[in-house]
């Protein structure tokens, strides 16, 4: 048989190993959003003060159980999936070791089902941090070690197969943006997972009572795997941005040279993320958490804020050059706002870059973080980058990969065309909610700020309890939304109707296909942009130049009213 | 020509910025210094920094060091928990453990103490309530930071790192006597009960 098929939509040649390595890691990142949702519910219904759903200790467990599905079962086997699709399937190219492949894969899935036993028998209810002394079994800690040495190996894969398409001419020029961006994501991984063997060896031998581990080392190290981690999903969604603006509009890249620096600026100074959850500790002085915590003066900040620009006008201006030229917005107006992946691009990015981002780089000032350690606010800062940001866009790239890996109609595809408003709608809610409720210091990772039976009874004001209510619907809105992408995302996989080997969906209607598949972007001709004439004061892409200097003014006033809020406080230093 | 993010773009990529991007980086990498310039400038001109004291503790000798403190001090008790109220200036000491904060400390408004804080067996955190002013507790390492109250009232201390099953029991409390009250030597608020 031949090796690979050829796809009647792209004209990509595809792999057939790299086909099935796609849907294997997409299917079991799919069941981990599954068991962490649920415990979302069970979460989210418990810190609902008026629900309190579970007792202390099933809370506690279900708090370890969405973390870790989360954060690094769905999330990482997505990205494996990110890997070879932008590897071999954008690349035209073969998985030059098929066998080290499904290895990889079932590493993976042995040291989850490791980690899944120990956490929902409550052999380790530490929560995602596991912060040494608190301790769990040792199995627990073997389980983090097998996966992450499975994802070490998907990630060594990743690189060979760029090699090999290189070596064997599979693509003229330079490699595509998304792949360099997956590349540099690929990079982050290979530094963070060795963060993760560095802590969870010895911590496994403390485990067995094998040697002492120091609690600070312990975060120091720890957070260089759980924050540069992030830095991953950031790359990831970056990439995918370009990739979901690519399908859904033909976005086109403004200039490669900007956009690739920015990847790189994550990869130089990834380590550093660490110190954003240190900075209130007491085993590093104040140079060092200046020094780490602005990632080497803000400089993956700086990356950050140049997707937000690129991503956007390369957005506008690909609509421009296909005629949407009216106005400041006029793009936006005739943009397709009912293909699922277009819609899922804007939210991710702005939900992001407005919620995420700006609270994100304020807390990890280090005398700001006083007010925001361990309260509310982080796990608000989180949901909206890692959530509404980084699960959105691989929620809106699903939609196409389902057609064109999986060969599959999207089944309910009038659901799916809602279901990036009431995932981002309902995160927006809940996160910002969470960062509301935090800055009255209502803590994370609490079962309960009634604080039944404790010494004394600190009460919150009033409106805390109004804040938390506004949480819990956000989220619920958001569970809906989780929840339908996953009946869509199985019902489609397995029961979809299914696509011929020459069915390119190409002109299609009322078929569960988005219409970057049945009416895609047309090519660039040259006269394009000369019909685009010449541009006014702000530039070629004046509507995106706006929207980021609102932006930066949200930015600058947010992260100064953070400082006058700081300076009311008792002197303390 | 332009490209999209999955068009393999040509060998050197390595082109002229467009004015536009150009200066939107600029705005960006100036906003970058701001933000990095705060933080050296606050430590000079602010009054809330977590600098510190910083060293490295046996969780026994620390207990050892807060038995003493309370022992100095102790002028009473509230819930079973001791009140100590240390003289302005001294150093205090605040013990974590699984699940409570010891002691409940009575400090003068405007006056400065030099507050310890550590762990006698996993993380916890200290989280002053509802000033919000929140600081990690790690066994093992002795947090010494100076403080100044700058308003009275009853505050509790919460803990906000998971420490276990009983971390919501986890509440100490903090009094502030205003300055005139202890001047004349009188209870302020939240005084013995």
């Amino acid at each position: 048989m031949n090796p690979f098929r050829s796809c009647p939509t792209t004209g990509l040649k595809v792999h057939r190993t790299a086909d099935q390595l796609i849907k294997a890691n997409a299917v079991v990142a799919t069941v981990a959003l599954l068991v962490g949702g649920i415990a979302a519910l069970l979460v989210l219904l418990t810190r609902w003060e008026a629900v309190l759903l579970l007792e202390a200790e099933m809370f506690y467990r279900m708090l370890t159980v969405h973390g870790m599905n989360m954060l690094i079962f769905f999330i990482i086997f997505f990205e494996m999936a990110v890997l070879y699709f932008a590897s071999a399937v954008l690349l035209n190219c073969r998985v030059p070791a098929p066998k080290i492949g499904w290895v990889a894969f079932v590493l993976m899935v042995v040291g989850t089902l490791m980690v899944e036993w120990t956490m929902w028998t409550g052999r380790a209810d530490v929560l995602f941090t596991s912060y040494v002394p608190l301790r769990a079994h040792p199995l627990f800690y073997l389980g983090v070690i097998l996966f992450a040495v499975g994802a070490l190996t998907v990630v060594g894969h990743f690189f060979a197969i760029i090699t090999v398409a290189r070596k064997e001419k599979a693509y003229e020029g330079s490699l595509p943006l998304v792949t360099y961006g997956a590349l540099t994501a690929a990079a982050i991984a290979a530094v963070t997972l060795l963060h993760g063997a560095i802590i969870y060896i010895p911590t496994f031998l403390w485990s067995l009572d094998m040697m002492n581990v120091d609690p600070q080392m312990y975060r120091l190290i720890w957070w260089g795997l759980g924050h540069s981690s992030q830095q991953i999903n950031v790359a990831a969604m970056v990439a995918i941005w370009y990739l979901l603006g690519a399908f859904t509009v033909g976005a086109v890249v403004l200039n490669e040279k900007v956009s690739r620096t920015a990847f790189v600026l994550y990869v130089l100074f990834i380590s550093m993320a660490s110190a954003h959850h240190l900075l209130v500790d007491p085993g590093m002085g104040p140079s060092w958490k200046v020094w780490n915590t602005s990632y080497f003066m803000y400089m993956a900040v700086l990356a950050s804020m140049i997707h937000g620009f690129t991503v956007p006008a390369g957005t506008e201006l690909g609509m421009r050059l296909r005629g949407a030229t009216q106005g400041l917005f006029g793009w936006l107006k005739r943009a397709p706002w009912g293909d699922p992946g277009f819609s899922s691009l804007v939210f991710s990015i702005v939900v992001f870059g407005f919620v995420g981002g700006i609270t994100g780089v304020t807390f990890g000032t280090e005398q700001i973080n006083i007010i925001a350690h361990n309260t509310l606010r982080i796990p608000g800062h989180f949901h909206a980058t890692v959530v509404s940001g980084t699960a959105m866009a691989f929620m809106g790239i699903t939609y196409y990969v389902i057609p064109l890996i999986f060969r599959r109609e999207i089944a309910f595809y009038r659901l799916a065309r809602i279901q990036p408003y009431l995932f981002a709608i309902g995160m927006l809610i809940f996160s910002m909610a969470m960062t509301f409720a935090g800055t009255f210091g209502v803590p994370r990772r609490h079962w309960d700020i009634g604080f039944n039976q404790a010494l004394f009874q600190p009460e919150f004001s009033p409106a805390v309890n109004l804040i938390i209510g506004v949480m819990a619907v956000g989220g619920l809105i958001a569970i809906v939304g989780g929840a339908i992408y996953i009946v869509v995302t199985v019902v489609s996989v397995f029961f979809g109707r299914k696509m011929a080997a020459d069915d390119s969906g190409l002109g299609a209607t009322g078929r569960g296909l988005p219409p970057g598949i049945t009416n895609p972007p047309r090519a660039l001709k040259p006269e394009d942009k000369e019909a685009l004439g010449p541009s006014g004061r702000l530039g070629p892409v004046p509507g995106t130049m706006v929207l980021v200097l609102i932006f930066l003014a949200a930015f600058i006033t947010y992260y100064f009213v953070n400082w006058k809020l700081l300076s009311f406080l008792w002197e303390v230093g | 020509m332009y490209r999209t993010g999955i068009e393999p773009p040509e060998r050197i990529w390595w082109k002229k910025v467009g004015r536009h991007e150009k200066v939107w980086v600029w705005i960006a990498f100036a906003w970058c210094m701001v933000l990095f310039a705060m933080m050296p400038l606050w430590h000079l001109r602010g009054g809330q920094n977590p600098s510190g004291i910083r060293h490295r503790v046996d969780p026994a000798d620390y207990q050892a060091r807060v038995l003493e403190f309370v022992q100095e001090y102790q002028v009473g008790t509230d819930n079973g928990l001791p009140v100590v109220e240390p003289p302005p200036g001294s150093d205090v000491y605040l013990q974590a453990s699984q699940y409570a904060w010891i002691p409940v400390v009575r400090l003068r408004q405007g006056a400065e103490y030099t507050l310890h804080l550590s762990s006698l067996d996993v993380n916890h955190g200290f989280s002053l309530y509802p000033l919000n002013i929140n600081f990690q507790v790690v066994p093992g390492y002795d947090y010494g930071l100076r403080v100044v109250p700058n308003e009275p009232g009853e505050f509790h201390v919460m803990c906000n790192e998971f420490c276990g099953i009983g971390h919501h029991l986890m509440i100490g409390k903090i009094i502030v006597v205003p300055d005139d009250a202890a001047a004349e030597g009188g209870a302020g608020p939240g005084g013995d009960r």
